[in-house]
């Protein structure tokens, strides 16, 4: 629902950095999004392609990994991966334990860009 | 041919928003004003529970409310006739709130002399979440009607939130609303999170929700 802002944020930093680098264009960039965001990737696509006309960047391709949702026992300190549809059955698979805290899954990152 | 280069960026999307965030929250810091985030749905209740609160507390401490709509001036003037300072940004059509629009609300009021700030984030379980308002704790509130499974669907929501009030408990009837599976879900997505179950129209558990909020402000002034 706010690919918009979230695509505006992605084109300003790429720019930002294309332009240091002094690039001619940029090919793809590869971003990192935690499975906890309801973003969907097509759409943030479809709004890249509609902002970054005319810039550096346009026709880029975003290439998204989806990072899992980690937790972390707080018992036991065990880090584990679940599944988001697992979410409400989670328990740590070391000592049992429900008292964990999430580590990973909220992430909004932009790793990398390719550019000539 | 030109060779491609892979450039690295390593850089948060929100970047620019998280420092404008934790600026704000050095500033509110600075200023002794606590500051306050409330989330949920539309109709969840969110006026009414502010109302019930800055009832409850305009004695205790000098408050204001940012509240934000799409387009409209319904809910500032709802508080206002309260007789707290009020201040109503309206998103244009943005889904959420970010923290330079709380900065914007922030400057309309006269800060000096607030101890307490709510606000009133735009009607939505789902962006409102992923943006930082700079506030010092978020709450959030889900009423009986919109079901126990609301976890399931709304996760993230769940984790950003330290506080959740049920609202409308008294709509509640053990078939339809598992109030003890919404407690496991919420919990088991965040363990820390404070559950109040309150009903804004009847009065029933809002003088605990509220004592927690006193608290929380009273712990933040000293």
């Amino acid at each position: 629902m706010h690919e918009l802002p979230v695509t505006e944020s992605i084109l300003n930093i790429v720019l930002n950095h294309a332009k240091n680098h002094g690039v001619k264009k940029v090919l793809a960039i590869h971003l990192e999004i935690g499975e906890l965001s309801d973003l969907e990737d097509e759409w943030i696509q479809r709004y890249f392609d509609y902002l970054s006309k005319d810039t550096l960047a346009e026709g880029a391709k975003l290439k998204i990994k989806r990072a899992p949702v980690v937790m972390e026992c707080k018992s036991c300190s065990r880090r584990f991966e679940v599944n988001i549809k697992d979410l409400y059955e989670m328990k740590c698979p070391e000592c049992g334990s429900i008292d964990c805290t999430l580590v990973s899954g909220k992430e909004y990152y932009i790793k990398s860009m390719e550019a000539i | 041919m030109d060779d491609i280069k892979l450039i690295e960026v390593k850089e948060e999307i929100f970047s620019d928003n998280k420092q404008m965030a934790d600026g704000l929250r050095q500033r509110l810091a600075r200023d002794k004003t606590y500051l306050l985030n409330i989330m949920a749905s539309p109709g969840a209740g969110k006026t009414s529970l502010i109302l019930k609160t800055v009832d409850l507390l305009k004695g205790d401490f000098r408050i204001g409310v940012i509240e934000a709509d799409i387009d409209s001036m319904v809910d500032s003037k709802k508080v206002a006739a309260h007789g707290v300072n009020a201040v109503q940004i309206r998103t244009g059509g943005f889904c959420h709130l970010d923290a330079a629009m709380v900065t914007k609300g922030l400057n309309a009021m006269d800060l000096g002399g607030l101890d307490l700030i709510i606000i009133e984030n735009v009607g939505n379980l789902v962006c409102p979440a992923e943006f930082d308002t700079g506030a010092i704790k978020n709450a959030m509130i889900l009423s009986v009607p919109e079901g126990d499974d609301k976890p399931l669907k709304y996760p993230l929501m769940f984790t950003v939130s330290q506080a959740l009030v049920v609202n409308k408990i008294d709509y509640l009837t053990t078939e339809d609303f598992d109030i003890d599976a919404l407690r496991t879900r919420a919990l088991s997505l965040n363990p820390d999170l404070d559950i109040f179950e309150v009903s804004c129209k009847t009065g029933q558990g809002i003088e605990e929700w509220v004592d927690w909020l006193r608290k929380e402000v009273e712990a933040f002034l000293a």
